[in-house]
């Protein structure tokens, strides 16, 4: 009886184990034949579909997200005026421009989104789950240089088109350069172009320049341009001290500011990291302190109304630049101001111009190239000039995929007559002032490489 | 599954290879069959087992071992910028460089044991991510991450006359390129390699010498053994599965960032252990599926999506559903993986493997053979 039963057992088992490992062969099998049978030219082809899908990537969580969620907002924005709802905002003002309102090449837009969470890998993560399984033919968003690169990067390897939304860092569009990619918005050579002549008029040429800068890929670029930028008017820089992003507390680097000698502190920070050191600086009693006869100054090279927002009365009075403002009084700025305030209540953030403008450029070249091809769409962008979009003229450098335009010299307004006029356009940097040749050595070293379609 | 004694060793190890290899397929109705959450469900499987090497046989609860899991990457990335983007270095430079970083932290850690071996173990993980994220910035390129450029020498690949084209090359194995499916694959083989591996050392004397020490290290130490050699090996096995998965990470997108060492990356691993069933087999793997897919899934539904859903609703019940259920979707499926944590563990303490037994153990109940299940399944408990 046990005997038998045992036997039993042993047939079946076998019988298991050769069915088991049979259908592992079968059902395995057709993955490996399949993968490239697929007829399409390039990667996610909408083909007939009636819609086409984007991908918003930016960061929910972490010490960008106020950036991430105004991103969001004009995401939103601009799917809606593509698919021909809402009042249509900039792409009344935007020339020339071949976008009818009926989505992209007669496809309805969709998208989807993702968070970054600030972090290259979880950055990543998202944008491959928006290419591989909802078929995103477009990747757009940033709000830290890092992640941009990191996904900029992924977006070349998996052949499809990325839009940069809110990155400064030089290597963006410099040693990182990668023939998927395409940024509009500035970078930190132009802030410390734009930013010199400013400085050297408001607090002249005999200063010594402290930096605490955030510990990554913009934080060093931002810089290293601003430091050349203030040698060049004769500061000279006391040192440079690089932070953790999303410290939060950064009075363990602020105390020896007060030690150093130095009159001024330029803080390289981004985001809530601008919020916490700003407020702490001052806080530290810095701004009423006075060395060598000089008053104590703070820089903030990139700025925008988001940060000053969140850092209150502690901007009052402090430079910096930026790449949009929602005060300009250009059709475009206010067609956008407009636009957006009607939907959400509140004017729009640099972060949201630049995203929503990104949308509509790629819509406009898909038009333009009369495909979603990756390859023809980087063509379509390269070397295009538009205006209306809120900056002026702007070029799409063939050669780094930056775009070239004026930049913005901003300084906190002493006193605001709202909560989101807190920032004053001192000067309009004509664009001339801050182009650098495609080998400018802050920027050497990449190479764009071919493009690719994913196939 | 049910009753892991009645199953012989090798029809589990061939259905799990089954179940393994044909991901593509069944994980389709799921919304999940695509490579890049095919390939994180194999890695942080291996990475999960590894984990339950050492949580599972021994006890020693460790707190750092994604510490492990970056070294294992930043060393695949080194290999590919400096010597070839063939897969098969990185790996095995990623597992021993794993193994002597797990053999420096364990032998300091494992003097201590319990809530102490713990805090040590966190310790030093957060030392190391410390050290990735600021002060080793040369090594690690900080928080930007350590990339691939066109300028490393790569010295076998330029040896061998692989010509360097304008764009960065992808990792391979032998011509093979990494991303997508056959990424997957070899990911997939090396799960159940790992899983092999890992069978193997639960049956042999070794394994049995490392669940004596959980049950009780003292009387180990009564009748004679030194547990502490044991301890160690088993801490290093653990750190290298680590490292091995760090490494895939690194061969199917060669990026590494240091956030990968943070501490939260270790409570991760302690969670899909735990919440599949520590001490089992299949449990690790299938807590470790059951995480990355609520991250990558759930974390992706937004209010459209769910309005979808509840279509076939009446407006007001529809926007009520909504509401409640965007709490639990989004970004808000942290709640929802802490909610199922908190169930597994106070209703399930052996985790979702413990669930399947108690299930099996009904159905076998009216064979009048409960005890032996229940014995079985506290054998496999302790």
């Amino acid at each position: 009886m046990t005997d038998k039963k045992q036997a039993d057992t042993q047939v079946s088992r076998r019988n298991v184990l050769k069915m088991s490992a049979g259908a592992a062969a079968i059902s395995g099998a057709p993955m490996f034949f399949t993968r490239h049978a697929y007829g399409a030219d390039y990667l996610n082809n909408p083909g007939d579909a009636s819609s086409v899908t984007l991908g918003f990537n930016v960061p929910q969580s972490g010490a960008y997200a106020d950036e991430g969620a105004d991103e969001l907002r004009a995401y939103r924005l601009a799917v809606k005026h593509l698919n021909g709802e809402g009042d249509g905002g900039l792409m009344n003002t935007f020339k020339p421009s071949e976008l009818k309102g009926n989505g992209i090449l007669g496809k309805k837009v969709e998208y989807v989104t993702g968070d970054t969470q600030t972090k290259s890998d979880a950055a990543r993560a998202s944008a491959k789950r928006m290419i591989e399984k909802d078929g995103a033919v477009m990747i757009t968003g940033g709000s830290s240089s890092g992640v941009a690169i990191a996904v900029q990067g992924l977006c070349q390897e998996a052949g499809v088109i990325f839009m940069a939304g809110l990155t400064h860092s030089n290597d963006t569009t410099g040693k990182d350069k990668k023939a998927n990619g395409f940024r509009h918005f500035f970078n930190a050579y132009m802030s410390g172009a734009a930013l010199g002549p400013v400085l050297e008029n408001a607090y002249g040429k005999e200063r010594n320049a402290y930096h605490l800068t955030a510990d990554y890929t913009w934080g060093w670029s931002q810089q290293e341009s601003i430091q050349a930028s203030t040698e060049s008017i004769g500061w000279k820089t006391a040192q440079n001290v690089l932070t953790p992003v999303g410290a939060g507390d950064f009075s363990q680097y602020i105390t020896p500011v007060l030690n150093s000698g130095a009159d001024t502190l330029i803080l390289n920070h981004y985001g809530n990291d601008m919020v916490n050191s700003l407020t702490q600086a001052i806080q530290f009693g810095l701004r009423d302190r006075q060395v060598d006869g000089n008053d104590f100054v703070i820089v903030v090279p990139l700025y925008s109304r988001l940060m000053a927002q969140g850092a209150g009365d502690a901007t009052k009075g402090i430079f910096g630049s930026t790449n949009w403002h929602w005060s300009l009084q250009d059709e475009g700025s206010q067609a956008f101001v407009k636009s957006f305030g009607q939907e959400y209540g509140f004017p729009p953030s640099q972060a949201a111009h630049t995203c929503y403008v990104q949308t509509l450029l790629y819509a406009d070249a898909c038009e333009r190239a009369g495909t979603f091809e990756p390859c023809a769409v980087g063509a379509a962008l390269e070397g295009f000039s538009f205006d209306g979009m809120g900056n002026g003229p702007t070029e799409y450098r063939a050669e780094d995929h930056q775009c070239f335009k004026d930049v913005l010299v901003v300084k906190g307004k002493e006193n605001p007559s709202s909560q989101f006029d807190l920032l004053e356009v001192v000067e309009v940097t004509p664009r001339a002032q801050v182009e650098y040749p495609v080998d400018h050595p802050m920027f050497d070293g990449g190479d764009l490489g071919t493009c690719n379609n994913g196939v | 599954m049910f009753k892991p004694s009645a199953l012989s060793d090798w029809t589990l190890f061939i259905l799990f290879s089954a179940a393994i290899l044909t991901m593509p397929i069944w994980l389709a109705p799921l919304g999940a069959n695509y490579p890049d959450l095919m390939q994180k469900f194999a890695i942080f499987g291996i990475f999960a087992i590894g984990f339950n090497i050492l949580f599972g046989l021994t006890g020693y609860l460790s707190f750092g071992h994604a510490a492990f899991l970056g070294v294992g990457s930043y060393t695949a990335v080194w290999s590919f910028k400096l010597l070839t983007m063939n897969v098969i270095p990185a790996l095995i430079f990623s597992v021993i460089m794993a193994g002597v970083f797990a053999l420096v932290i364990g032998f300091v850690s494992l003097r201590r044991s319990g809530i102490y071996f713990s805090i040590l173990t966190l310790a030093f993980a957060q030392m190391s991510f410390n050290l990735a994220y600021s002060v080793l910035t040369p090594i690690t390129n900080g928080e930007s991450g350590l990339q691939l450029t066109l300028r490393d020498p790569r010295v076998l690949d330029a040896a061998a006359g692989v010509a360097v084209g304008r764009s960065l090359p992808s990792t391979n194995l032998f011509g093979l390129k990494m991303s997508g499916l056959p990424g997957f694959y070899i990911c997939a083989v090396m799960l159940i390699i790992a899983f092999f591996l890992s069978m193997r050392i639960f049956r042999s004397p070794f394994g049995m010498m490392l669940k004596a020490i959980k049950s009780n290290q003292t009387r180990m130490a009564y009748t004679g053994f030194n547990t502490r050699p044991y301890l160690l090996a088993a801490f290093v096995i653990s750190g290298m599965y680590a490292g091995l998965a760090g490494s895939l990470m690194a061969v199917t997108d060669p990026l590494a960032g240091a956030e990968r060492m943070q501490w939260t990356a270790s409570g991760e691993v302690v969670l899909m252990t735990i919440l599949g069933g520590a001490g089992t087999l299949i449990g690790p793997v299938l807590g470790s599926a059951i995480i990355k897919y609520a991250e990558n899934i759930f974390s992706a539904f937004n209010t459209s999506e769910l309005r979808q859903i509840f279509d076939f609703m009446p407006d007001g019940l529809q926007q009520v559903s909504v509401a409640v259920s965007s709490m639990f979707v989004g970004e808000a499926w942290h709640f929802t993986l802490g909610l199922t944590f908190m169930i597994v563990v106070i209703f399930l303490p052996g985790g979702i493997m413990e669930g399947f037994r108690r299930i099996g153990g009904l159905f076998r109940r009216s064979d009048a053979k409960a005890g032996k299940v229940e014995s079985s399944a506290a054998a496999a408990h302790s």
